[in-house]
This record gives structure tokens, sequence and C-alpha cells, in this order.
């Protein structure tokens, strides 16, 4: 249970800022190595961008559509075998556009097949094309784009770059013009066996966080906004919230590492040559959705579990970022997600730029979520045909909303582009004491990305605190 | 230390890592990777329990040093020697 601010001490051996899974993980493994630690949330519950919200019965995930099976073993590892024993494995992913309609359980065994038989690729081909992919490493040669690797495997073919590409493109925002490394690493991590969600969902695996951080000592408080990490003398000495500072010899920033660098901390702590580098750090791209609750009582038929759908005639990562894109992924929430909770949910996903919904007026912005809304249903409409009668909840989500719960520069979804990695990894070489956990570097992001990063981060500061 | 309780401690700490993991056929002079099925973070875990028992601090540039266990027992050999 989160303790009231008032009520934290005036020194930690290290300070946890923000509690997304990179935080929650650097907290958790900190703390199992002995040190006292506090955890500080802006928001009122924990979770960052793995969240929730209850509305007329319904319970919506925000980011539950999905994640690789190496979920199963960090969670056994980093957390506890309750958490893994609850991952389980989503079936039915379904491709419905204008150059291919198939379902597939997403992993190398089915795609290999669909790949030769339904779109005609040799076997050989298709065989290089994984070994290549499942050979990538985050420290190899980042000069090859997503783009030339399918050419170079599969020239010209557009539908087969759109079945290997558009799920990627929605669980971390890259595009064909991103390095290779990072559409393989993540790619390869999914075609192991397949898509895996939690069963019991989002609001379950954070409780059992939450009790996991407590059984090893974390002092957590919710609603704690760090206005400042506190330097003095190059090293950190503290963060500072409210007006309260409290020391301790280690700070990690699990905020955006744009955030951490441009307004957490003074910028006269970083070297010119560091600045130069932070600041030139892309974001990725920022997500709109909608909530769609199904009345208590009706039922949907069983179309899926994931949906990648579009009406663009081409894959087209800009076209996927469109304020009026014609692409979505639909995550079906059927009773199964959440055993003994009867319901039926549904919420779709595109991505989206913070840029185009923040220079609306207030009228044209209402307008546009509204528009969205209604483009959400019909699209929904062809494969549950009469859902729009048995919605009892709509509402909807912009790069604004996510800006607003989550802090993050121009609302970001999944972090930064490949050069954050490196920002991020070194930040603690400027400022001794100062680290950051968190989505970077695109392969960093997604809940597994996110953890195993927490992991990386908590040995860094164990290291730097047992040496001081 | 010696170098068979080196060995030991190597052995018990994967075993905590991945308690399904088969030593019986282990050869000491292939990599561990290959053979147990370890991954990146496996190695980060083996590095940061060592430091968590044995207060080691392992630079990363070192970390291909524990690639075998034959090679991760003349790496520690050394550092364990007192322990
Ligand atoms: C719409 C959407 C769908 C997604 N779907 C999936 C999916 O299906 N599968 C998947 O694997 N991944 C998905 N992701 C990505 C995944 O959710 C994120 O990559 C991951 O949760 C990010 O974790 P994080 O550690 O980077 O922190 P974040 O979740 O970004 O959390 C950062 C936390 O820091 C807090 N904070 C920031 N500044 C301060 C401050 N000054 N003081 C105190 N607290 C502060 C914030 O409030 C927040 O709680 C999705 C993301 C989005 C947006």
């Amino acid at each position: 249970m989160p303790v009231p601010f008032s009520q934290t001490k005036d020194h930690y051996d290290l300070i946890v800022i923000g509690s997304g899974l990179g935080g929650l993980t650097s907290a958790n493994r900190l703390a199992y190595c002995g040190h006292k630690v506090l955890l500080l949330e802006h928001h009122h519950r924990l979770g960052g961008l793995a969240t929730w919200f209850k509305r007329n019965g319904h319970i919506f995930d925000i980011s539950l559509h999905g994640f690789p099976y190496g979920m199963v073993k960090t969670c056994k590892k980093y957390w506890n075998r309750e958490i893994m024993g609850s991952i389980v494995q989503l079936k039915n992913i379904v491709f419905d556009n204008p150059q291919f309609t198939l379902k597939t359980t997403f992993d190398k065994n089915d795609f290999t097949n669909i790949l030769n038989t339904t779109f005609k690729i040799p076997l050989q081909t298709v065989h290089d094309f994984f070994t290549t992919v499942a050979g990538m490493n985050f420290y190899d040669d980042q000069s090859m784009t997503t783009r030339e690797l399918f050419e170079q495997f599969f020239p010209g073919r557009t539908d087969v770059h759109r079945l290997l590409m558009e799920p990627i493109t929605y669980a971390n925002g890259s595009t064909l013009d991103d390095p290779a490394i990072t559409y393989g690493i993540v790619f390869s991590n999914f075609m192991n066996r397949g898509v895996f969600t939690f069963e019991g969902g989002t609001d379950k695996l954070i409780q059992m966080m939450s009790d996991e951080l407590e059984k090893n000592g974390v002092t957590i408080c919710t609603k704690s906004k760090v206005d400042r990490i506190v330097v003095e003398k190059g090293k950190v000495r503290g963060v500072e919230v409210n007006g309260k500072v409290i020391t301790a010899k280690a700070v990690v920033s699990n905020s955006g590492i744009t955030n951490t660098i441009h307004n957490l901390t003074d910028r006269n702590c970083f070297s010119d040559e560091f600045l130069s580098r932070a600041d030139a750090i892309r974001v990725n791209n920022s997500s709109c959705q909608v909530y769609m609750g199904i009345r208590d009582g009706e039922r949907i038929a069983d179309v899926g579990d994931l949906l990648f759908t579009s009406t663009a005639p081409e894959f087209d990562s800009a076209e996927l970022l469109d304020i009026h894109t014609r692409s979505k992924t639909f995550s079906v929430y059927y009773p199964k997600t959440r055993p003994g909770h009867d319901r039926y949910t549904i919420v779709a996903s595109m991505n989206g730029r913070y840029d185009d919904w923040t220079r609306l007026t207030d009228e044209e912005y209402q307008h546009e979520k509204e528009e969205m809304t209604a483009r959400a249903i019909a699209d929904l409409e062809r494969y549950i045909p009469g859902v729009r009668e048995k919605i009892d909840w709509l509402e909807a989500a912009t790069p604004r909303t996510f800006n607003r719960y989550t802090l993050h520069t121009h609302g970001t979804s999944f972090g930064t582009k490949f050069e954050g990695l490196d920002i991020s990894r070194t930040i603690f070489k400027e400022v001794p004491g100062l680290f950051h956990v968190g989505s970077v570097g695109i392969i960093m992001s997604g809940w597994l990305g996110a953890i195993n990063y927490g992991v990386i981060v908590a040995n860094d500061v164990d290291g730097y605190i047992r040496s001081i | 230390m010696t170098n068979d309780e080196i060995k030991d401690l190597i052995l018990e700490i994967i075993e905590d890592i991945d308690d399904e993991a088969d030593f019986d056929n282990l050869n000491p002079d292939e990599p561990l990777r290959d053979q147990l099925d370890l991954d990146s973070m496996d190695f980060l875990d083996i590095v940061m329990e060592l430091r968590k028992r044995h207060q080691l601090q392992i630079p990363e540039e070192d970390y291909p040093q524990l690639a075998t266990l034959n090679s991760c027992v003349n790496y520690l050999e050394p550092l364990l020697k007192n322990a």
C-alpha cells in the first residue's frame, strides 16, 4: 500500500522517480539487493502506461494488447512465480487489409508456413530471413534500415512488408526507416512463441507487483510528482517534491529520458557534448485509443483476440500516423481476460502524432475525437455486425491524454528512437548517481523491454552504490 | 575459494536462475550460453549475484570472460582467493 508523502523519511539509499514497468522493476531488484528504496509516482496509481480504468462496470486496459513469450522467464526471475503463472497465449491474431486477410498464431512456424504457402516465398528465403533477424544484437551495425532489410529478402513485395511490419509499428512505433536491428530484435522476440497476455488484466498484475515491492520493503508514494533532481558538487544528492528535499545515494529516473535531462535536472550538470547528443533525441509517436464497453449480459462472437485492420491500399508508416488513419488494431477482451468478471470490452488503438492533436482548438479537438470514435465503431461493425447497439460505454484517448497522465514529451507511447538508448545508458557518467530507466531506443520499450531494462539499470545502480 | 568451490558457486547461481538447467553433460570449455540456453539477461543475473554474495565488481568489458565454466573459474580465482 502506498503511504502518504508526509510519512517519507529524509534519506533513502536510492529513490526511483516513476512507477512504469521499468521503474517498478528497478525498485524491486534494488530492494531485493538489500537497499532502502523510495518509489515516487506522480499519478494516483502505479504502472505508468501499464494501466487501466473502470467505467460503468467495465475495466479497460490501455497497453495489454500482447507481449512476447520472454515475459514468462522475465517475470519468474525478476518478479515471482504467481505473476509468471498468469501469462497466457493469445492464439487468434487476425490481419485484414486490401492486400490479404488471414489468421495466425504469430509465431515462427506459422509465419514460415504462411509466407511459403500464401505468399509463395521460397522456404530457403524465409529461413534465411528468420536466421538473419534472430542473429541481430543491439550493438551490431545499425546502418541498415528495416526497409533495406525487407527489400533484400522480399524485393517489391509490399504485401509481405505489411505482414512483417504492421504489428511491430503498433508494438513500438518504429518505421521502415529505423535501424533494422530494432525491428529484428523485437520481431524475433514475438516470433519465438507468439503473442501473450496477462490473465486477470493489468490491474491484477500491478496489484501483484505492488505486493511484491511491499514484501521487499520498498516505500511507495503515489500522487508525488518529483519537481527536481538535486545535484550537488556534480553528484546526485536527492530529489525535491513539493518543496521537500529527500536525499539518496542514487536516483533512478523512470520519467522519460528527455524529461529527465531537460526538465528535472539542471542543464549545467551536463557536458556540452552530452547535451548536444541529448538535444538530438527523437521521441517516438504517441497513440490514440477508443474504448468500447459491451452492455452487461450481452455477448459477442469470437472474432479473434488482436485484429490488425486497414483499408489503406498498402502499408505506409506515415498513413498509420495520420490523424485520419484508416489503419487500426482492435483488441477484443472476452470474459476469459478476467475470469469471474463476465464482461466484453474492445479497445481500438492507432498511432498518433502529438502535434496534430495539440494544434486543434478545444472545439476542433472534441470534433476530431468524435469522428475518430465514429470511425472505430464503423470499422468494428465489419467484424462484429450489430456491435453498435451493444455498446454502453464509449470513450477516447489522444496524445494529449497520454501526455497528461505520464508527463512524457509529446505523449510518447514508446519512448525514444535508437539514439536515446546510449544517452540513457551513459547519463550516470555525466552525473554520478543519476540513472535512467524506461522506454528508450525502441528495443527497451514494451512491457518486456521495460522490465528487462529495469534489471539492467538496477545492476548499474547496485554496482555504483556498492562502490561509493 | 578453491577452483571446485568456484565451479559449484557458478552452478548454484545458474540453478537459481533456471531450476531446470541440466548440468550432466556440461562441457566446461564450451560456452555456457549454448549448452544451457542462457541469454544475456542471465549473465547479468550472474554478475549481480556475485556482487551480492561476494562484493565482486565485474566491469562490463569483462563479461565475455564468463563465457565458459572454465573461463569463469580462471577469471574469478584471483578475485575470490580470500573468500
Ligand atoms: C496505447 C499503448 C499501447 C501499448 N501496448 C503495448 C502492448 O500491447 N504490449 C507491450 O508490451 N507494450 C505496449 N505498450 C508500451 C508499454 O506500455 C510501455 O513501453 C511500458 O509500459 C513503458 O514503461 P516505462 O518503464 O518506460 O514507463 P512508463 O509507463 O512510461 O511510466 C513512467 C512513469 O513515470 C511517472 N513520472 C514521470 N515523471 C514523473 C515525475 N516527475 N515524478 C513522478 N513520477 C513521474 C509517470 O507518471 C509514469 O507513471 C503500449 C503503450 C501505449 C501507449
